[in-house]
């Protein structure tokens, strides 16, 4: 962050990361004590003679770091990663996916058949872009509307399904709200409801990866614009920089939390200015591009595996409603939404640039948006005539062994059960 | 049972302990020290801080993911539990981290999460409750809510609790009911060096996220041959520590102490003698000891510090009533903490002191001839 002087200061054409430099006028111009940091334990900065508070307006807005434009066009040749042409179209296929399995289960949702649903419309582009940057044994934790970074680490289609359904393939086994997914194998930790507070738990996962013997491996941690104001992201920004851990701090800054815009959730510089104050190496990049986000996302990982914790915030556009609970058309014009659809369409964006590498053409498009349409709807007539798990599975988990009064519970329910058997809808459940 | 003259002189210690020698305010109860080692072997005389100490040694030693994090707990903590870790087993194991409770109950969390042994520190349980979310929604509900693929069982939150004499409303709460009401957590309160010891050790190994309540009047005032090796008390089971027929008296922690006295009044004054057990374990507690003892003496009193409505006490009298209900020959009695914040300057009138146990419990024997 530059501080303005309201003069000039100094701009570097090619800002690396996009963090900016202290310009020379932050220093001084007067100071009475030689030129020399003031001796407080607190802080080291000098002291001066003339007054002057600072605030919102004191710095520039922190950029927004870009790769492609948005008709995908590389717009800086030595910026564009290098991926490879399979992961490439890997990324482009799990938005395609993410897609349709957005409208398929939002519609399923509005039909009574499954309880809930959030959708992902508009921020296709961080989820891949920074799911494919980072290694299978990086470990996630998720905010909840990040299921294309689940998806692109192998969460099958099946296992997502069977999760909103609960059924007793759900590996959850049917405790959780939909959306809530997790993943020991794809070292993806179970979602709860909860805002923000992964957040400080990242941190103290990541810490624990320090710990181990030639640690070669990192935390990212998502949240949103609006979870950022809770008091465990302070926590969770704080105590990765304190204790200097291998972690990616990744917002996803869409604009909104429910019907809230960000203009009443913060007056700062958005969630990035945080970071520098707080110690975080920071960056923000644009969402909609998914090449800028891995890009952002591929050096993150390199600073920090040095334990030295990142910030990145992804600026995008919420597209959809904030869940099947929520019409976002009672706070927002139409045409907002709209011009993110067409102009800023992170799925476009990166559709239009692998079609300029000779990747793709609407040919593929068309067979593959088929093929991942019947993957979803064969894999939910499936999902719905699983039977739900035994009722004993409510009891289980609770500890590790089952504490004699939860037996006892579990004794007077099949007791209850026995006799009442008739007013509970067993037949959806498995049985013994 | 230590004689007069010995209480006396117990007492004068814990007033200098407490009160840095001021006579201030004597203590509201005498010490009575645990007399049989769980388990063979040596023993060294240890306080109840250094018997906590010595349990965080012996993990930080054996376990080498153990850390062990707080509010200053680098330089030994305020009560001086941590003392000596750090430099013995380095700043990565034993550290300060910011002052946040909620950042440290979820950074113990993700610690876990990750399959570390963590040990925080809160530094007074009147600050646990910045961290009651990340505790009640996250530390409880993780491996229920993942099916068991992610659990936080190697997390142990330590942190002082109850009365001290002048701690005010922030220095002395007891938060126990509070989180006997989250299913997933296991909440744990000592009397003294040898059950803090074996329970904490217990907590630590114990796959499941233990909230630990360490009494902190009996930091330096209680003192007991402690044996030097590991060792572990079972969770959620509760202990006879005196056996009567007239009544049972029931308590945890500090209080524990005042009700084995009323029990010695009982006797002196009423000629009658009491069980007293501690429970130990509030969540999950023993049912079977606590109702085969009620079962049998017919009466029972329950003393806790913390306030009456909604204390776990509450808990324990509905369940007694149940299990009970045809051995009962008085209604439950509880003694406990008003209904109010914890008093400054009123401590000796807020507590449940021996004065008030003993006068619950004389109601309690004389129910029929009231």
């Amino acid at each position: 962050m530059a501080l303005k002087s309201g003069v000039s200061f100094i701009r570097f054409k090619r800002l690396s990361h996009g963090i900016r430099l202290l310009s020379t006028h932050t220093r001084p111009e007067i100071s009475q004590n030689g030129g020399k940091n003031a001796d407080f334990p607190g802080v080291k900065a000098p002291y001066v003679t003339e007054m002057k508070f600072l605030n919102e307006h004191s710095y520039d807005p922190i950029p927004i770091y870009r790769v492609i434009d948005n008709n995908g066009e590389v717009i800086e040749r030595t910026e564009e990663p290098r991926i490879d042409n399979e992961t490439l179209l890997n990324m482009y296929k799990t938005m395609v996916q993410l897609n349709q399995m957005d409208k398929i289960l939002y519609e399923s949702q509005r039909q009574g058949r499954i309880s809930f649903y959030m959708t992902n419309y508009g921020e296709e582009g961080i989820h891949v872009g920074s799911a494919a940057a980072l290694l299978p044994q990086d470990m996630v934790f998720a905010q909840y509307r990040e299921l294309g970074v689940l998806l692109y680490r192998g969460m099958t289609v099946t296992e997502i399904i069977n999760q909103c359904y609960g059924n007793h393939e759900d590996p959850g086994k049917g405790r959780q709200m939909p959306v809530h997914y997790g993943s020991k194998q794809r070292n993806i930790a179970t979602l709860s409801s909860p805002l923000a507070t992964q957040m400080p738990q990242a941190v103290g996962a990541a810490y624990a990866f320090k710990r181990a013997p030639n640690n070669e491996h990192c935390v990212i941690c998502y949240f949103g614009d609006g979870a950022a104001s809770e008091g465990d992201a302070h926590a969770a920004f704080n105590f990765a920089a304190t204790l200097q851990c291998p972690i990616i701090l990744f917002c996803r800054n869409n604009g909104y939390a429910i019907s809230t815009p960000t203009s009443e959730q913060y007056r700062g510089d958005g969630i990035a200015a945080r970071g520098p104050a707080l110690g975080l190496h920071t960056i923000r990049v644009d969402g909609t591009d998914a090449l800028a986000v891995y890009r952002a996302v591929e050096r993150a990982r390199e600073i920090a595996i040095q334990n030295k914790p990142v910030l990145i915030e992804a600026m995008s556009y919420r597209v959809g409603h904030h869940s099947t609970s929520d019409d976002s058309s009672a706070y927002r014009p139409v045409e907002e939404i709209q011009k993110w659809t067409q102009e800023e369409n992170p799925v476009q964006k990166l559709k239009l640039y692998i079609e300029g590498k000779g990747l793709w053409n609407s040919d593929t498009e068309k067979q593959f948006a088929k093929e991942a349409r019947d993957i979803v709807l064969r894999t939910m007539q499936q999902a719905e005539k699983k039977k739900k798990p035994h009722w004993k599975e409510m009891l289980e988990d609770v500890y590790y062994d089952m504490p004699p009064h939860l037996q006892k519970q579990m004794n007077q329910m099949e007791k209850h059960l026995k006799k009442y058997k008739e007013h509970y809808p067993l037949d959806q459940f498995q049985s013994e | 049972m230590a004689g007069l003259g010995k209480k006396i002189s117990i007492l004068g210690n814990l007033v200098k302990y407490v009160n840095n020698g001021s006579k201030r305010l004597s203590s509201h109860f005498v010490y009575h020290p645990d007399n049989e080692a769980p388990v063979a072997g040596e023993t060294s005389k240890m306080n109840m801080m250094q018997a906590i100490n010595n349990a965080m040694d012996l993990t930080l030693k054996s376990d080498p993911t153990a850390v062990l994090f707080g509010e200053d707990v680098g330089f030994g903590g305020v009560f001086r539990c941590a003392l000596g870790l750090q430099e013995k087993y380095g700043k990565d194991r034993v550290f300060n981290t910011p002052l946040c409770e909620q950042g440290i109950a979820g950074f113990g969390i993700g610690l876990a999460t990750a399959g570390a042994t963590a040990i925080a520190e809160i530094q007074f349980a009147d600050y646990i409750f910045p961290a009651f979310d990340q505790l009640v929604n996250e530390a409880a509900k993780a491996r229920y809510r993942s099916a068991g693929q992610f659990a936080c069982g190697g997390l142990t939150v330590r942190a002082p609790c109850g009365a001290v004499g002048h701690g005010g409303l922030y220095h002395s709460q007891s938060p126990e009911a509070f989180f006997a009401h989250a299913a997933g957590l296991k909440v744990v309160v000592p009397r003294g060096p040898i059950a803090a010891k074996g329970l904490l050790l217990a907590c630590i190994q114990e796959q499941d996220p233990c909230i630990f309540l360490e009494p902190k009047i009996l930091y330096r005032s209680a003192a007991e041959e402690v044996p030097v090796d590991s060792y572990t008390l079972p969770l959620g089971k509760a202990q006879v520590l005196r056996e009567g027929d007239a009544a049972t008296l029931i308590a945890w922690g500090t209080q524990v102490h005042v009700l084995l006295e009323v029990a010695e009044m009982a006797e002196e004054r009423l000629g009658v003698r009491c069980d007293v057990i501690d429970l130990m374990s509030i969540l999950p507690w023993d049912v079977d000891t606590v109702c085969n003892s009620v079962k049998k003496t017919g009466r029972c009193l329950i003393a806790h510090e913390a306030p009456l409505t909604a204390g776990f006490g509450a808990e324990l009298a509905a369940t007694i009533q149940e299990e009970c209900f045809l051995h009962l020959e008085a209604p439950v009695a509880r003694a406990a903490g008003w209904d109010a914040p914890f008093p400054h300057v009123f401590e000796p009138f807020y507590l449940p002191d021996r004065w008030r146990c003993f006068d619950a419990l004389q109601r309690l024997l004389a129910y029929d001839q009231q």
